[in-house]
Order: structure tokens, then sequence, then C-alpha cells
């Protein structure tokens, strides 16, 4: 299974599964950060993008995610001021150029785009920016990755997420290997990457030694990036969170610390949101962990399409069913 | 005299205001015979052929940018629509819809520009309109065009691509996602730099020489919202055949495949305005190709890939590992991606 | 998260770097890393530069993908 949305888009569009003998199965599972993105966040998001003098500012792909009754997209159409950044910093130059409004940042993303979200508080506490606040749904991998095996999905081998374990090192995956036996490879994204990845994971089971291994040589190093690593750790504790398709999974999730309180939009909207029951017939969340794939279900293209998705796995384009609706053979 | 800086209401009111800008601006930049009679409505001369006609709007944002603006996207947009069909473009229409508070120098920047397009294309502007609305009813300027032109019996067919056979070959007349590239990289929000220009340009003199070359073209569109990816779509969409494309010989400047790295787009989906995909029969591959090169919108012409028999209606993308994929026509606006 | 992509460094100043992918310059944050200089390559995320490219292993990497696809040529099994 791969667990990183990079990797889905990119299996699907090298066909790398046509490549592969039919005795190896490849698993997309909860990669995409924004099709974990709960509902009630996205409820929340709107909320908040509703009252006066708000600005939303989000990364692209999550404005067209759905909510319990909407979308970014859709609000924007209603006149909601929502602002598509490449960065988080850009939301602070935004901040700084419309003093008199709210700016809040939708900070999803795994400890890839953490680092970045810790430096952008750090930055506006240190210049004492009173108008800016993040709305924190980071996710962390490990928790996920040893979920899946719980809920009793078959996998035999991760392949693990290139740019996360930039970030964080590999030793986070131990865990995984020392509990469940299985092997964990950090894999780049080009073809070739992907294909040598596989191919280090079959000699592993087929040693029956499973261990860590990086097949990204050229950018993931073992311990990773410690600076990175720190400024996570300053400005966010680790929290329970919900994804999208597996409910509340225990210390998954990325809360903003006391001391950069005052940047937590949590905070400075607190909203009594109402949990709703996910769309009739959508299986994102069976799709999310693997369990089932998008031809398995009923909407696939044809009440959910990438034009107008029901399940944010439609959504993002690296989103299992949108990268299957594209790219499908 | 215009002695404001600024587009006023009373500009676009049917007065003595408007009648002064229509003079000095439109009248003086777009000049011709028809448009100095100053009638209500264009009488125009066509010789006796079928007639071709399209309207499009205009309403990009940023209004200028690198290689072109909205003007200069207005008339290239419309001629190309008339071009692709195969047809002769000969007149258009230019109706301008102005938010109170658009600097006048502006208005002139990008009716200079119309005058200049329209002169290259050799098309007149012959009727126009102009409305002035509140500030914020409209972003800055929003121009709708409309333009006629004659087209000959035998390139009627062009247009559906009803003569298409399998084995004909797909030429895309040079490199792919200019526009879209360079109007993105403009819009605010972007923060990079970007030496990519859009390819805004007439194309129907290269067009007309193809036809005058005696090709046999079997279907032609030009690739502009969607890019080439979705009028490969739409030349195969509910028919028949359909499309096998070589995704090595699609041309890709390397900086908008950079800016299309960085952000996670497929330069295949994004917008041009100066291309067209043009297939063409077997035997007048190597022709229409040499006919190309030889403009200077054409020079890098390239042959990317055949109609067929197999996976009717739909295209498939040979990639660059060897594998194989669909392509599938654009449903909404790529968005840019973190992962 | 990934989409990550290696960009040239061009010119450091204080916390930012010139970056360039293929033409395409952009000016991103070095703050999560130790040294950058000129030459250096780095992946660029979201707007930050979050990891050095390390030549070395890039010329590995390549060295074995070029090995491996003469081998295809070859029809060799991949050892």
């Amino acid at each position: 299974m791969e667990v990183c949305g990079g990797h889905t888009m990119a299996i699907h569009q090298f066909g790398i599964r046509q490549m592969l003998p039919p005795t190896i199965k490849l698993l997309s599972g909860p990669g995409c950060p924004v099709c974990v993105t709960s509902r009630i966040y996205i409820d929340k998001a709107i909320r908040i993008g509703q009252m006066k003098d708000v600005i939303i500012t989000t990364y692209g792909d999550l404005i067209r995610v759905p909510g319990s009754s909407s979308s970014l997209e859709r609000e924007r159409g209603n006149g909601m001021d929502v602002r598509m950044v490449y960065s988080a910093m850009d939301a602070v130059v935004i901040a700084r150029e419309n003093p008199t409004r709210q700016v809040v940042f939708l900070g999803i993303g795994f400890e890839t785009t953490a680092p970045a979200s810790a430096i952008t508080i750090i930055e506006a506490k240190k210049s004492g920016l009173v108008n800016f606040s993040l709305l924190s749904a980071h996710k962390v991998m490990p928790p996920v990755m040893q979920q899946l095996i719980h809920e009793g999905i078959r996998i035999n081998g991760y392949i693990a997420p290139g740019h996360v374990s930039a970030i964080t090192g590999t030793r986070m995956y131990q865990p995984i290997v020392e509990n469940f036996h299985i092997p964990v490879v950090v894999s780049g994204f080009e073809a070739a990457d992907i294909l040598h990845s596989i191919l280090l994971l079959v000699r592993q089971v087929e040693s029956g030694t499973p261990r860590v291994e990086v097949q990204y040589k050229r950018v993931v190093k073992s311990e990773g990036n410690t600076i990175a690593q720190e400024r996570m750790r300053q400005v966010f504790s680790p929290a329970d969170e919900p994804w999208r398709g597996f409910g509340v999974i225990p210390e998954s999730g990325l809360r903003i610390r006391k001391a950069f309180s005052t940047f937590d939009a949590d905070l400075r909207f607190p909203l009594k949101m109402k949990e709703s029951p996910e769309p009739k017939g959508c299986i994102c969340g069976n799709i999310l962990k693997g369990l089932q794939a998008p031809a398995d279900c009923r909407l696939f293209a044809k009440k959910c399409t990438p034009d107008d998705p029901v399940g944010a796995c439609m959504v993002s384009s690296e989103g299992a069913c949108a990268a299957a609706y594209k790219y499908a053979t | 005299m215009i002695r404001t800086d600024k587009i006023l209401l009373k500009h676009g009111s049917g007065g003595k205001s408007m009648a002064t800008l229509v003079h000095e601006i439109f009248m003086r930049y777009f000049d011709n015979s028809i448009l100095s009679e100053k009638t209500d409505a264009a009488r125009i001369d066509v010789p006796n052929q079928k007639l071709v006609f399209t309207t499009d709007a205009f309403v990009v944002d940023p209004i200028f940018f690198p290689g072109g603006d909205i003007g200069k996207l207005a008339v290239c947009g419309t001629v190309n629509d008339l071009a692709v069909t195969g047809a002769k473009p000969l007149f258009l229409s230019a109706s301008f819809i102005i938010e109170e508070g658009f600097p006048v120098t502006d208005l002139i920047r990008v009716v200079k520009s119309m005058a200049k397009a329209s002169a290259e294309a050799g098309v007149k502007i012959v009727a126009g309109d102009t409305k002035v609305v509140h500030k914020g009813k409209c972003d800055k300027i929003f121009i709708s065009t409309s333009g006629i032109g004659t087209i000959g019996l035998k390139q009627i067919p062009i247009a559906t691509g009803k003569r298409m056979k399998p084995g004909d070959h797909i030429i895309v007349t040079g490199y792919v996602g200019d526009h879209g590239t360079a109007v993105m990289a403009a819009r605010e929000g972007f923060n990079m730099q970007i030496r990519v220009r859009s390819d805004c340009a007439p194309l129907n003199h290269m067009i007309q020489r193809l036809l005058k070359a005696g090709i046999d073209i079997t279907f032609m569109r030009d690739a502009t919202r969607g890019g080439v990816a979705t009028v490969l779509g739409e030349a195969v969409e509910g028919k028949s055949l359909g499309i096998s494309v070589n995704e090595q010989k699609v041309p890709c400047r390397s900086a908008v495949r950079g800016f299309c790295e960085l952000l996670g787009f497929d330069p295949l989906y994004i917008a041009n305005e100066g291309k067209a995909v043009i297939i063409v029969r077997p035997g007048d591959a190597l022709k229409a190709l040499h006919v190309l090169r030889k403009d200077q919108y054409g020079r890098l012409a390239a042959d990317i890939g055949t109609i067929t028999r197999n996976n009717p209606g739909r295209v498939i993308l040979q990639t660059q590992t060897g594998s194989q994929r669909y392509l599938d026509m654009l449903s909404g606006d790529q968005l840019p991606r973190i992962c | 998260m990934c989409l990550g992509v290696p960009a040239k460094v061009i010119s450091v100043d204080g916390n930012m770097a010139g970056v360039e992918i293929g033409g395409v310059t952009y000016q991103a944050r070095i703050d999560l890393l130790d040294e950058v200089l000129p030459g250096d390559y780095v992946i660029l995320h979201a707007g930050f530069a979050i990891e050095k490219v390390d030549e070395a292993e890039a010329a590995e990497t390549i060295r074995l993908f070029k090995e491996v696809l003469s081998m295809e040529d070859q029809e060799k099994d991949i050892d």
C-alpha cells in the first residue's frame, strides 16, 4: 500500500500497475491530505468564512471538497472571500495587507507541510500580527498506517511517503516493522523510483526479515530534517484528530500549542459543530482504507464525478477516485 | 475631447460624452470605411459564399499579461474560431462593458492592441457598443465579440470531423500551455517569475496557406481553455474513432513544464491562444508540417499521434514510461495541489 | 503531502533563496535548512525548501536507473 497522494498520482500517471505481475497488487491508502479532511472541518471553515470581514486562505484543491452541505468553492460563488495561496506565508502577506480583516489559513497537510505552517505561525507571533490565525487539520502518518493494519487490511508492505519522510526521518516507521513484521520502503516519485521501491519490498518479503529501508536516498536521511522537526514541536502538539472515513484516530493530528494559542483559529472562532452522516452510497471511507476500489462505489462516475464530487476521494486530483477516473484503463 | 483620465458612467449613457469616447478612441483606432459611415448597423458586402458566424466573450484577468492583453485576445480568439473551420475571417464586432473608474489610458491601450491584431489578421471591426457600469459591477473591462467569415464548400466538413479516418495524423502547431501559464503566473498570489509569454496570435493566414497547399484537413480546432487534451477529446467524442497520442512528441517549453510541476498541473490541459490541433490525411502529414514550420506561428509544429479504430470516443496517451492511460477532458479548472 | 519539486538555488538572501525550476524562478523560504548555497538543489514544497538533494546519491540513482534501462533493452533479468 502507498499512503501518499504524490505516489497515488505517480502510479496512475506512469501506469505502474500495468507493469506489475498479477502477483503484486497495489493498494491506494489515505495519502491525500485533502481527501482525509473531515467534513466538520470544511463546515467550520465555511462558518468562519461567513463571518464579517473574514478572508479564508487555503491551498488550491481544498476549495472543492464537499462539507455537509456546501464547499468553499460554492460559498465563494455566494460572495465569501476565499483565496487560493501557494504557500502559508502568502496568507500572512494577505493579513498584513488587510489589517482590518481577519485572515484565516486552512492548515491541512501531513508532516511535509506542517513545518511551513509552524514557521508561519512563529513569524506571525514575532511580528505581532493580530489578524492572522490558522485552523489546523494537520495530520501525521504513523498512527493511520498502524490503524489500517489494526482494521485487518491485508498489507504485505508499505511504500512510505517520500517527502513526509524527508522531514520526519525514518525511525517513526520502526514500530510498524516491529509490531506487524512488514517491510517499509521510503520511495521517490519517479516511475523508476516506485518500481525500485516495489522491488525492494518484494525482496524483503521474500527474505522474511522486514525492516525500514530508504529508496529515496537522494532526499531522505534517516534522521530527517531536524530543524523542521524542532519547529513542528515548538508550535504543535499531538492531538486526537478526525480522519474522513476513519473517524477519530488518537494522537494523529497536530494542534497549536498554548504558547501560540492566539493564532489558533479554533480558539479565535469558537464554534459548536454538529456531526452529520456521510452521504448515502459514499464509500470514501473504505476506499481511503484500500478496502474497496473506486469501481466498487455505485456513485463512481455516475453521481460522483470530478465535476460534481460527492466524496473527497473524487475532489483532489490525487484522490483514489479522481486518479482512477482520469487515468483508468 | 476626453478630459477625464477615468471612464465614467456618462461615457456609456448614449449622450455627448459617449459620442466623444467612441469618436476619439474606437473610431480612431479601428478606422475603416464601414465604421466611419456611423450607422447603427454595419452594411457589409460579402462574396457570394457560405458564411461562418461566431461569438465570444473575454473577461480575462489580469487584462494585461506578458505577450498580450484582453483586446488582442478578443480579436485573435474570434479570428481563430472562424479560421479553424477553414473559413476566411472578414468582419468583427466588439462590445465593451467597462467598469466606472477604468483608466482611459488602459482603454486606449486595449483598443490600440485590437487595431493592431485586426490589421495583422486582415479583418475589420465594423460594429461595436459601449456600456459603462457602476464600480464593482464588472471587473475592469469585458469584451464581447462576433465574427463573420466565408467558407468554401470543400472546407465545410473540417469543423465536424466527419471525414476523419483511422490513420489520420494529428498535428499540434507548437508549444502547448504558454498562454495559461503566462496568465496564471501574472496573477497575484503566485509570486513566480516566469519568462513565458502568451502565445496569443491570429492563425488565419497560416491555415489558409495550408489549405492553399492542398493539405487534406479532416478536423481542426484551436486549443483554448481546457488545452490540447480537451480538443482531442472533442474530436472523437461520440464517434467510432479513437485517438492515440505520444506524450513525448507534444512540444512544451521547459519553463511551462517547470511551472506545471510546481503546482501539479498537466500542460496538456493548460489554455492556449495561438495553437491549433490539425488532423490531416497520412499522406499530407509531412507536407503540412513543412508548410506550418515556415510560418512564425507554426515553427514548432509537431506530429503527435493518430486517429485509431480502437477505444472509440477516447484518447489514449502513450506515456514516457511506455505505458498507456486515458486522457480525458478537463472537468473544471485544474487546481494547484500540494501533494 | 508530497508535491515537492527539485529546484536549483540561484541566489541566497537571509531566509530567502531564489530557486529555479526549468525557467521559472521563485523566492523560497529556506528557514528549514541549515546552509543553502547557490548551486545546491532543494526540494520545494508549498513555498519552502524542505530538504537538499544529495548530489552524490542523485548521481547514483541516475546510474542505477540507466543500468536498469539498458538491461531492459538487452532483455536480461533484473536481479
